[in-house]
């Protein structure tokens, strides 16, 4: 009991923080086909943003702040660079992408160094909520909580209720169509791709101080969103967020999974000294997304909910 | 007895001299170049910078079959070299054993374990190629990375066969010797590593000449269209990574051999994303492009670090530079550069290209000064730069000026330059 | 005295001094082979600037054997291969010392590829002085004669940590978690071998490897180790996965010890902060809050505020001068001799004397158990936060046996 309530628990958190980390991505991916490596630098200047940011307005305003500079970014990424190269293609706009994160990467060790930042929960909401099991449950989750839930239904309604998100949504599915309409795609695809890096920046803000800020947050944390956005599937949202969740539930309960291969096989014959019997349920914990990942294409290649093949 | 109508055609054929002009010339001056390196007598460190080359040369190379032939975009081609290398690996170590207690291996020469290479690379490649060639583009690259972050976390879990974090380690000075090189001094190595890279070479040059090489373009540029003539643009995709994998497994078996040791790091991403921009830097729409960026890309990752801290930060600007203005990398330049040239042998042509070269030079040194600078200001010890005996402290506006001047009218006279018309006519 | 006695002994002295000017032109070339760029460079960055700062200090007072030191920086970035390539680059200028510390995949090839080297070139044989790579095998089951480690190794550490829990008895419970790969496991046989051996009664509630630098949320590791009631938690975690583990059991409100090798680890005590206070416990062979001289704090002083960056790493010191000690006496690069002369030398460190054991080539020194504290006198990183000495362990307490057979040259 205690273990599922724990892994249920733990795996919403890390999967709504892996939600606002892809929610961003797979509209970028899904608008304009790029699938954007460096959606995971633009995470990371968030949390480096707001670290700079808080020291001189406070979190709380460095929660609205660095987004809008992180999607700032964007944008010039977008208009300068992404776009010279989008009518090469896909494989071109990806290249473009991977090289950036490098960019970015080495850009953030001179700036703010290459050692983690002591960028630090905010002291009002660094206390334990309620006690569970013996075990503490800390504000700041419920926070998160909070803020990527206040983000998805914030991006819902901005999608399904206004006029914008009815274009984006049309844009999506029939870019020519929307363009004949006299609305300046070029210009759409700027303005999502500039969202979809605040998303991330915002993920950044609330993950950054969470986890560690460093320069490497981005490298580690990157091939995880690719992950989620291709299982949730191409153009889907609701997708993405089944995705974030389904791998956030999957890792946290298979780290409660003690047994080994030798256990879990031993009809087989399988010895616990072998280098296959020894490997356990928990420390595959964190290759499970990519299993997932390669079975999912290779099985199921439009993802869970996606709209069509990409 | 003259068959008129066959003589009115035009003979569109290459003509002989072409033909030798554009396929063989070029590998013999391969062969020459190999050749002659010794005559120079390099020293230790050129000697392991061009057996690192050497293998790189191989590495991407095959990488380029899948990318510039096949139009296949992977993130996991260091899979096949890895798995190719620790089959080489072991190879060393059973003819190792074999040289004490006899058996089968006694009989195998170390210098033909890249063989062995080539077969562990293909061997993968048939295994991991056959899912993943039924998609293409994105998903493939998807699923290419998705293997390859499985292939590098069992390359800790089974320290068997993988040997953990350390690797496993061999000893090349055994089993029979050819050549009479006894592959012990760096001279030795230098032999082997110039022997396989010439034959990786020429044999993948030569495949790009059979009609396999030939579908496999065919199915980049148009896979309906291949459809449509019958054939399986599926079928043509996994034999282009059967053989990618393969001659991926070479380079790893060469690399085997001059390093003497295996790690599961060279199966991860890292070496992955490095091939990938060796093969584009240099230039993937030309056969000899990746040669130079596996030229241009070793000598910067094992050189450039001497001289700056921030060698990444150059390489992905390099990069993107690349991406956005050159796509046809450095070989598509160096082809420009030379077709202005030959095209208007003129005193305002040399002078165009010139003007392109000493622009870019300056826009290059520019933001040399200025990245150089940043790195120094944020490392805060108080160290200036010193290019040329120039001295510039980070903490003068002097000096930023300069860079900013500098990068500025680099960019600026080339923006002006393509606008009058590109480096050609 | 004849005449051509003293036109003999002119010419020997002349020659003679025409040798040392040529061996003080070279000087002493240490080859600093580390991650210098990419994700560990600053790590590797702040090692080479403990070795610049001992190389300067040693050079101020006359250098060693008479002659100038050097350092040079070689960028391995971290990876084994590109050790070696380096290792060829660091021969050919001249270099005959090789240091390095991050990595024990690296120092295994290095270890591996010197003592080929030094078998096919004889006459140009290069020393390996390891630093802080602390796979037990260097110094065991792959030991050989050109390799010297500073650094305690994974077993030595081990039996310190084990020690302080031996007089623990409250404590009855233990957890251990680690990285999975080389160093992890090696982490994980010591502390189960150790605790099963000096604590019998204590319990081992859970042993658990997990895939170095993947995890993004320790949550669910620390709850599992809460809902197993764990008295104490060893870790061999460093870097990221180290901070984002005490960050975890700190939310969690896991109030128990954490044993680890790694907790005061470079720019580790700026990302943990405020949570790691009084949870985690180290073991080294330094922290500033150790008693010594005035003179050594007048030196961790300067040494911080030249290099604006924490003083971390004691035995950089004690092998710049050890090394000092064994050429001023050959007198002269002679490398051979001068390994013949670092086995079995013992030096005066300022925190105590430490022995290079001729056996195996490892340096036994005192080492210090330390808790993260608040309120300390001197901090680490400006975070406020340093490190307070629980107990010092006396060098002979930390001598483990060696199963290295070293086959010395003849």
């Amino acid at each position: 009991m205690e273990t599922v309530v724990f892994a249920l628990l733990n795996g919403l958190i890390y999967g709504l923080l892996l939600f606002m980390l892809s929610s961003g991505l797979t509209l970028i991916f899904s608008m304009m086909g790029v699938l954007n490596f460096a959606h995971a630098s633009f995470y990371m200047l968030g949390a480096y943003f707001a670290f700079t940011l808080g020291q001189h307005t406070g979190f709380w305003f460095a929660l609205f702040l660095a987004p809008i500079c992180v999607g700032a970014a964007g944008a010039c990424v977008e208009r300068w660079g992404l776009r010279k190269v989008h009518a090469r293609g896909h494989v071109a706009e990806l290249l473009f992408t991977f090289g950036l994160a490098y960019v970015i990467e080495e850009l953030v060790k001179i700036i703010w160094g290459k050692f983690a930042v002591a960028y630090e929960i905010p002291p009002e909401l660094n206390f334990s909520l309620f006690k569970l099991f013996g075990s503490q449950y800390p504000a700041y989750r419920i926070f998160m909580l909070v803020v990527s839930i206040a983000m998805l239904a914030g991006l819902w309604y901005l999608l399904k209720r206004t006029r914008i998100g009815l274009i984006i949504q049309a844009s999506l599915t029939h870019p020519n169509m929307v363009a004949h309409l006299g609305h300046n795609v070029p210009r759409i695809f700027m303005l999502v791709f500039a969202a979809g890096c605040a998303l991330a920046g915002l993920a950044g803000v609330i993950g950054g101080n969470y986890l560690v800020t460093e320069p490497s947050m981005a490298f580690s944390i990157g091939p995880i969103v690719f992950v989620v956005v291709v299982v949730g599937g191409m153009g889907s949202l609701e997708g993405a967020f089944i995705a974030s969740l389904l791998i956030g539930f999957l890792q946290t309960f298979a780290i409660s999974i003690d047994s080994s291969f030798a256990e879990i096989f031993s009809f087989a014959g399988l010895s616990a000294d072998g280098d296959v019997g020894r490997i356990t349920i928990a420390s595959l914990a964190p290759m499970l997304p990519f299993i997932l990942l390669v079975l999912m294409l290779m099985l199921r290649p439009r993802g869970l909910m996606g709209e069509r093949e990409f | 007895m003259t068959d008129y109508s066959l003589d009115r055609v035009p003979d569109l054929a290459p003509s002989a001299r072409y033909k030798f002009a554009t396929r063989v010339l070029p590998l013999l001056l391969l062969a020459l170049i190999l050749l002659s390196i010794p005559l120079f007598e390099p020293s230790r460190t050129w000697l392991s910078l061009f057996n690192a080359i050497g293998i790189n040369m191989v590495f991407a190379l095959s990488y380029n079959m899948l990318l510039g032939q096949a139009g296949l975009l992977s993130f996991g081609h260091a899979v096949y070299f890895g798995l190719g290398g620790y089959a080489a690996m072991h190879g060393m170590n059973a003819i190792e054993n074999a040289s004490y207690d006899g058996g089968i291996w006694a009989a195998f020469p170390m210098f033909g374990l890249p063989l062995v290479g080539f077969a562990g690379g293909a061997l993968a490649g048939a295994l991991i190629g056959f899912p993943s060639c039924r998609r293409s583009d994105v998903p493939f690259a998807m699923i290419s990375l998705g293997i390859a972050e499985l292939v590098a976390a069992a390359g800790f879990m089974f320290i068997s066969v993988f040997g953990g974090e350390e690797g496993i380690t061999g000893d090349r000075m055994n089993g029979i010797e050819l050549f009479g090189l006894s592959l012990g001094p760096l001279g030795d190595v230098y032999w082997f590593i110039a022997f396989w890279t010439f034959v990786g070479v020429a044999l993948m040059y030569a495949f790009t000449r059979t009609p396999l090489g030939k579908m496999a373009q065919a199915v980049r540029d148009n896979p309906e269209r291949v459809k449509f003539v019958g054939y399986n643009p599926n079928r043509v995709r996994y034999l282009v990574f059967i053989a990618a994998g393969g001659f991926a497994g070479l380079a790893g078996g060469m690399s085997a051999v001059n390093y003497e040791i295996f790690t599961p790091e060279s199966l991860s991403v890292i070496p992955s994303g490095l091939v990938l921009l060796m093969a584009f830097i240099g230039g993937a729409r030309y056969f000899a492009g990746p040669i130079l960026g596996a030229v241009v890309l070793t000598y910067m990752q094992s050189n450039l670090s001497d001289y700056s801290e921030a060698w990444l930060l150059y390489l992905g600007l390099l990069f993107i530079g690349m991406i956005l203005f050159a796509p046809g990398g450095l070989a598509g330049l160096l082809l420009s550069g030379t077709a202005a040239l030959k095209h208007s042998l003129s005193v305002k042509g040399l002078l165009r290209v010139g003007a392109f070269a000493s622009s870019a030079l300056l826009a290059a040194a520019g933001i040399i000064v200025l990245v150089e600078l940043a790195v120094r200001y944020s490392n805060g010890f108080g160290e200036a730069f010193e290019p040329f005996g120039l001295h510039l402290a980070p903490d003068q506006m002097m000096s930023w000026v300069v860079g900013l001047v500098l990068a500025g009218v680099g960019i600026g006279a080339l923006k002006v330059l393509s606008k009058q018309g590109g480096m050609g006519s | 005295m004849s005449k051509g006695v003293v036109w003999k002994a002119n010419l020997t002295a002349l020659l003679l001094s025409a040798s040392v000017i040529s061996a003080e032109a070279d000087g002493v070339k240490i080859g600093y082979i580390d991650p210098l760029s990419g994700p560990f460079g600053s790590t590797g960055d702040a090692g080479l600037k403990h070795f610049r700062y001992a190389a300067n200090e040693i050079n101020a007072a006359g250098g060693m054997g008479g002659m100038q030191v050097e350092v040079i920086g070689f960028d391995n970035k971290l990876n084994p291969k590109e050790s070696l390539v380096q290792l060829q680059k660091a021969i050919d200028q001249g270099v005959r010392f090789v240091v390095q510390g991050n990595g024990s995949s690296a120092a295994n090839a290095l270890t591996d590829a010197i003592a080929k080297h030094n078998k096919r070139n004889p006459g140009e044989e290069v020393l390996f002085l390891n630093y802080a790579a602390v796979d037990p095998a260097l110094t065991n089951k792959k030991c050989n004669y050109w390799h010297f480690r500073f650094d305690a190794h994974v077993d030595m550490k081990m039996a310190g940590l084990t020690d302080w829990l031996q007089n623990q008895k409250d404590i009855k419970t233990a957890y251990i978690l680690a990285q999975d790969y080389s160093f992890g496991r090696a982490f994980t046989d010591a502390a189960k071998s150790m605790i099963t051996e000096k604590r019998p009664d204590m319990k081992i509630v859970g042993a658990e490897l997990h895939p170095i630098g993947r995890v993004k949320d320790f949550t669910p590791y620390v709850q599992k180790m809460m809902s197993a009631k764990a008295d104490v938690v060893l870790t061999g975690n460093w870097g990221t996965d180290m901070t984002l583990l005490v960050k975890a059991a700190n939310a969690s409100g896991h109030q128990v010890p954490y044993l680890t090798f790694y907790g005061g680890g470079l720019g580790a005590p700026t990302a943990m902060g405020q949570s790691a206070v009084g949870l985690v416990k180290q073991i080294t062979e330094f922290h500033e809050n150790i008693e010594a001289s005035d003179e050594q704090m007048a030196r961790v002083d300067d040494f911080e505020e030249v290099n604006n960056l924490d003083y971390y790493y004691e035995r950089v010191f004690t092998l710049m001068n050890m090394l000092d000690k064994a050429i001023d006496g050959v007198g002269s690069v002679d490398v051979p001799k001068i390994a013949a002369t670092l086995e079995g030398m013992t030096y005066e460190t300022p925190y105590g004397e430490v022995t290079m054991r001729a056996d195996d080539h490892q340096l036994i020194q005192p080492l210090y158990i330390s808790t993260f504290s608040e309120g300390v006198e001197r901090d680490v990183e400006n975070t406020g936060f340093g490190f307070e000495t629980d107990i010092a362990i006396p060098a002979a307490a930390t001598e483990l046996p060696t199963t290295c057979k070293m086959r010395r040259p003849s």
